[in-house]
């Protein structure tokens, strides 16, 4: 029983991580690639904090506070640059995160933090934390998503210029699109520190930002349901795959290739195609 | 000489930069997307490369087979991934050449090991005086003479050759190039050979230098090449050049200097992210 709550728990904390990248990207349109150093900055402020003492639902806060205080310095940032442009300097700000952790003494440099204490209430205990946390802020990104918010995300995700012609006031709506965004990535962190119990620099790298925008996008951009789907699949596939760990990166990018390929509209593209089709007969 | 040494250092860097860059800002020039999978053709260059020159003795056979063979796979690359997405928003044919790339890098890992090539006699070993005090390989010199040679090469052609101008056509824009009877498709065809070659030849150069070829040599590559096209301007082939030179001296200096605080692969995104901060069109606007 222990190891299916393990893959529950890593579940539940890629679909939160996931859930959280989709308002930046899925909702206002804004491609991150470095979406995983929010992660990061979760993970080790959460780290750093449990192992002073602190109790684990305490550092939620702190954790979330930093990642969406780094992801509106981030955002101030990115409202400069657009489209490709914005893509790469997402991704320079992941690699800006792990090349500056490697090299601090306080984080643990290259070897990171290890012995990072169990929290309180057991893994039964992390695992219904860790649903709680998806489900709230699921309803957060359900209230965004009906919401006028909601409303001015679509338009700048299909034009960001006649969105401001509109008088929409596209900054301010990009910066909360990243703060709600980084922010959950920073509670995602949180949750995922105490669950391996050992983090580093290595945890927080492209492959695992390209990774978390492979579930948004096989997903279907801006789909809740599609996200969560996708990403409780992509993330349970390494599961599935240990008969064949040998060949899983190869599975995975071509999994990767073929979902853009045949499907790329994702899960939420393919669903509806199948509802529709149903309609007509 | 520690000044003089760090400039060689940055230049031969900038050297085998610019040759992987300049594929992929073709490529985003005609298509505007980001081959990431560019970067599976540099490692595939430099495999063909450690293994010719292992089975026949020829270093230049195997840097020309090399330079072949990837710039084929390079097309077949655009009839494969690209192709069929042209339609799509940019984001598609990016996360699939990422797919790609991520399985390339298993696929070198299974056909040739885990733990690389090396070459058995490394050929252009003998060291050159160039001053008192500083020699260099022959290795390191054909890295910068080769960058130099094909790169202006290709800007001869760009400027001289009817299809050099029908290539910047067809960049500035493709339905009015097609209208006037230009074959868009044999442009993008030969943009993938002539790029792709290019990043082959790099890759041998690579294989060279560090005497080892490994499936993962192609990432950190992947990912400067990217920020490079991005800081010369996207699809800007000058501004590509001059961004590969500057970030080969950014690191070799900055590697010396800021070592204690980053890293060296994310001094180069720490220097796109100031320079897109004052210009967010990169170094040189498009044009």
């Amino acid at each position: 029983m222990a190891y299916e709550i393990v893959v529950l728990t890593n579940m539940a904390i890629a679909v939160l991580f996931a859930l959280s990248l989709n308002v930046i990207t899925g909702f206002c349109g804004q491609v991150s690639l470095g979406h995983a150093a929010f992660l990061g900055i979760g993970a080790y402020t959460s780290a750093m904090l449990s192992k002073e003492g602190v109790p684990l639902i305490i550092t939620f806060i702190p954790a979330m506070g930093m990642a969406a205080l780094i992801g509106l310095i981030v955002g101030v940032a990115s409202l400069r640059v657009r489209h490709d442009f914005l893509a790469i300097t997402t991704m320079g700000v992941v690699f800006l995160f792990t090349g500056i952790v490697r090299k601090q003494e306080i984080l643990g440099g290259e070897i990171g933090i290890a012995g990072i204490p169990a929290p309180d209430f057991g893994r039964v205990g992390l695992f219904a934390t860790s649903l709680l946390c998806v489900l709230a802020y699921l309803l957060l990104t359900i209230w965004i998503r009906r919401s006028w918010t909601g409303f001015a995300f679509d338009s700048i995700a299909e034009d960001e210029d006649t969105a401001r012609l509109l008088g929409i006031n596209v900054p301010k709506f990009k910066l909360f699109a990243f703060v709600v965004g980084t922010a959950g990535a920073g509670l995602a962190g949180a949750l995922y520190a105490h669950q391996v119990r050992f983090i580093g620099p290595d945890s927080f790298g492209f492959v695992e930002s390209i990774s978390v925008l492979a579930m948004v996008i096989v997903g279907g951009i801006g789909s809740i349901w599609g996200v969560i789907l996708a990403a409780a699949f992509l993330s349970a596939l390494p599961q599935f795959f240990q008969v064949i760990d040998d060949y899983k990166l190869l599975v995975y990018g071509l999994l990767l290739f073929g979902a853009m390929r045949f499907a790329p509209e994702g899960i939420d593209g393919l669903l509806k195609k199948i509802v529709r089709r149903r309609a007509v007969k | 000489m520690l000044f003089f040494d760090l400039c060689i250092q940055g230049v031969i860097q900038g050297a085998i930069y610019a040759l992987i860059a300049l594929g992929l800002t073709l490529v985003y020039g005609l298509l505007r997307i980001l081959h990431v999978a560019h970067a599976a053709l540099f490692t595939l260059g430099g495999y063909i490369g450690v293994i010719v020159t292992n089975g026949s003795g020829s270093f230049l056979l195997a840097l020309f087979t090399s330079m072949l063979i990837v710039a084929v796979v390079g097309m077949s690359s655009y009839t494969i991934i690209y192709k069929p997405l042209l339609n799509r928003a940019p984001l598609i044919s990016l996360i699939a050449s990422i797919g790609i790339f991520i399985a390339s890098e298993e696929l070198f890992r299974i056909f040739f090991g885990a733990y690389g090539l090396s070459y058995i006699n490394p050929p252009l070993q003998g060291q050159i005086e160039i001053l008192s005090g500083v020699s260099l390989s022959h290795a390191r010199i054909l890295v910068v003479v080769l960058a130099i040679g094909l790169l202006s090469g290709v800007g001869w052609l760009a400027i001289n050759t009817r299809v050099g101008i029908a290539a910047r056509a067809t960049v500035i824009d493709p339905q009015m190039a097609a209208s006037s009877g230009i074959n868009v498709e044999i442009i993008r065809y030969g943009s993938f050979f002539i790029g792709s070659a290019f990043a082959g030849a790099a890759g041998v150069m690579v294989s060279l230098l560090n005497n080892l070829v490994e499936p993962t040599m192609g990432a950190v590559p992947s990912y400067k090449a990217l920020a490079i096209i991005v800081l010369g301007g996207l699809g800007n082939v000058r501004g590509a050049l001059v961004a590969s030179l500057a970030l080969g001296i950014i690191e070799s200096f900055g590697t010396i200097y800021v070592g204690h605080l980053l890293d060296r692969d994310s001094i180069a995104f720490a220097f796109l992210i100031m320079v897109l901060m004052v210009r967010p069109q990169g170094l040189l606007a498009r044009g």
